[in-house]
């Protein structure tokens, strides 16, 4: 996998994955990679999509094709290079993950074993084979999104998370990913699993950064099981460069009586695709998703959410947020299916947009697709502008014109950001996000 | 104080204000009256900045600075304070971080440190006695689904908190039940210093029953018609504006 890719990136990843195989002795009887050699096949089968396809209308993947990515960049990023990256008094399970690789040096596990096996993912398909065999490319769509496909195929590292049943781990578990492109475009294909056993409780972030100046790709696929009853806070936060491209897929699925919280916030990167995939494939269950973007310059955020109610009795409730500026392009796909049998489902979408510049602009598309009548479901979508009779009101005590503006949006935004229950990830991103909105 | 010279404003090039004159000395209590669309609240807008308005001829000076050139900040820093008819809701920011970002926004501007977190909620327990405000109202976002009685509060508890010089009431007693109209008007009648001068706009006498003026004028058309003491304020709730029109129309 250490070829330069080039805009014939479909073939090369094809030779890459026929190299990687050859070199993977035992492994390559494992469940795990006759997954991954299906997961190629599908993505040779589907080929990287284009606008014509209805999910990626508003996002254009052309470019990214064309570039040239080393999939397997050397990094020096040492502990000294940690002392930049600004999350102060970051505490829980911090693993480091450079350029897709495991970084064991940089990482801690605080909790106890008995609370939370985790590991990276080379080890777990050594030593955790029935977990893999259990959940591993279970739940994300390899089948039908080359993305996904691509990333299941390349899947080596990463991170596995198994919180045994009736386990409330105490410590966060905190993802860092490093992109390094000092030296040359990085590309990385992080594989995460996640399974949270039956009455279990875990808090988690997964921070994604960019350092230098070169460009960036992060194909990222995290897949996360929630038992029966069990209660997960999943936070996704970006601050990628303008020259990073990101596409993330995040497939939830949730059993009887489990809690699932999302928070999405993209503070930075150039072009960024977040699929959140949520099936409530439970009774009584609650998921939340919020999402928040400001992008700028040239940014694209692009959030594509589904939620699946495939039984009944459950809720969901998402609200997304974003603040655009000057040639920035967002987009806002949600999609909500509430099966024939899903009755006396609770479904509420909402996406609120502050648009700040004539050039800037936000695609919102809600599709609800409902099969049973006995539900409550709504979606709701607003773009708009600053309240200029609020900056005024706050001039008129004293605060400054840019000021007031600031406070503004981050007002708007407050709602979504105290949602984060893990402080050092609240505290990290309210500052980066203050910063982002004085920009 | 403040001298307003043949003051003209517009807005949307429709002419609102069509020469006010008008002499603030500090410690007195004007009472501006008049009935519906006659500038009052214009006037009230355009000594604090609004940016509608169009200021088309005339002069305000306070305390010897132009007060025209002057942006909305910049005079809430040199001691301007207007009580919003209408106070916004601000969801999201809460009273307490609002008027400490404030504060400290005017006290930097004058060359003062900040307050830190502990000499802040020192001096606002000690403002929010003077019209009798609830902590736990300081610590939801500013004026979101607040009675009119606590939006009008709060306006004065700001005016408590930034002290200053000249304070505009824009119709704070539009709304009000007889209690909070009391509570707000004790508030300010607190307020009341030799130093501090008030403007009160209002289109009722009643709000001058419990805050006092020295000196009451009645605008109509754009312009100050009639200029009295507090008995004039009486004669307006006798006999309404018909008179006010008739002696104007006479001219």
């Amino acid at each position: 996998m250490s070829n330069i890719l080039n805009n014939d990136l479909k073939q090369q990843l094809v030779a890459d994955f026929q190299a990687t195989e050859s070199r993977l002795n035992g492994e390559a009887k494992t469940e795990v990679h006759q997954k991954r050699r299906e997961a190629m096949q599908r993505f040779e089968a589907l080929g990287f999509p284009t606008i014509k396809h209805e999910e990626w209308k508003y996002s254009n993947v052309n470019n990214l094709v064309k570039q040239a990515f080393d999939f397997n960049v050397k990094s020096d990023f040492g502990a000294n290079d940690v002392e930049t990256l600004e999350i102060p008094n970051l505490q829980g399970n911090v693993l480091y993950f450079v350029n897709g690789m495991y970084n064991a040096e940089l990482s801690s596990i605080v909790s106890p074993e008995s609370q939370l096996q985790i590991l990276n993912f080379g080890r777990a398909v050594k030593e955790k084979p029935e977990l893999l065999a259990t959940y591993f490319a279970h739940y994300a769509n390899y089948q039908d999104e080359a993305f996904t496909a691509l990333n299941t195929a390349f899947a080596h590292d990463g991170v596995v998370v198994h919180v045994p049943a009736g386990k409330v781990v105490e410590e966060p578990i905190i993802l860092r990913f490093i992109t390094d492109a000092r030296t040359a475009n990085a590309a990385s294909q992080p594989r995460n699993l996640i399974v949270v056993g039956k009455n279990a409780e875990v808090k988690m972030a997964e921070a994604f950064r960019t350092i230098g100046d070169n460009g960036s790709f992060t194909n990222v696929v995290t897949e996360i099981v929630v038992e029966e009853n069990a209660n997960v806070q999943y936070y996704k936060v970006q601050n990628e460069t303008e020259k990073a491209y990101h596409i993330g897929t995040t497939q939830v699925i949730q059993k009887d009586k489990s809690h699932f919280y999302a928070v999405t916030v993209t503070v930075n990167g150039g072009f960024v695709r977040n699929n959140l995939n949520i099936v409530l494939d439970g009774q009584h269950c609650e998921s939340f998703m919020y999402g928040l973007y400001f992008p700028n310059g040239k940014q694209h955020v692009d959030n594509h959410t589904l939620v699946d109610h495939a039984k009944p009795n459950s809720y969901s409730n998402e609200l997304y947020k974003g603040i655009l500026k000057d040639t920035s392009t967002g987009v806002f796909n949600g999609k909500i299916f509430v099966r024939e049998y899903a009755s006396k489902t609770n479904a509420y979408q909402s996406c609120r947009n502050v648009v700040l510049s004539d050039e800037a602009s936000m695609n919102t598309k809600p599709q609800l697709e409902i099969y049973n009548d006995d539900v409550k479901c709504s979606h709701g979508t607003t773009t708009g502008k600053l309240n200029d009779e609020a900056i005024f009101y706050m001039r008129s005590r004293g605060i400054p014109k840019a000021e007031a503006v600031t406070l503004l949006m981050y007002a708007f935004c407050e709602d979504v950001i105290s949602q984060i229950k893990i402080e050092s990830i609240r505290e990290y991103l309210s500052g980066l996000i203050v910063e982002k909105l004085a920009q | 104080m403040l001298t307003i010279t043949d003051l003209q404003a517009s807005v949307d090039d429709k002419e609102i204000l069509k020469g006010i004159n008008l002499e603030i000395k500090p410690g007195e209590v004007h009472a501006i009256m008049g009935p519906n669309g006659s500038g009052k609240s214009t006037l009230a807008s355009v000594l604090a900045g609004r940016e509608e308005y169009e200021v088309t001829g005339g002069s305000v000076e306070f305390e010897g600075q132009d007060l025209l050139e002057m942006s909305p900040e910049e005079r809430a820093a040199a001691g301007i304070f207007l009580a919003f008819q209408y106070p916004v809701e601000i969801p999201g920011v809460t009273t307490i971080n609002f008027l400490k970002t404030a504060l400290n926004e005017i006290r930097k501007s004058r060359g003062e440190a900040p307050l830190d977190a502990a000499q802040f909620l020192k001096l606002m327990r000690e403002k929010a006695k003077i019209v009798n405000i609830d902590d736990a109202l300081l610590k939801r976002s500013l004026n979101e689904g607040f009675s009119g009685g606590e939006k009008k509060r709060n306006e004065i508890f700001q005016m408590a908190m930034l002290e200053p010089k000249l304070a505009i009431l824009d119709e704070t007693d539009s709304g009000l039940d007889i209690d909070a109209l009391r509570i707000v008007a004790e508030g300010v009648n607190k307020l009341r210093s030799p130093e501090r001068a008030v403007i009160v706009v209002t289109h009722y006498q009643r709000l001058l029953d419990y805050i006092v003026p020295d000196y009451v004028h009645v605008l109509y058309k754009g312009r100050i018609v009639k200029s009295g003491s507090k008995e004039l304020a009486f004669e307006l709730e006798e006999k309404g504006y018909d008179w006010i029109k008739a002696e104007v129309a006479a001219l």
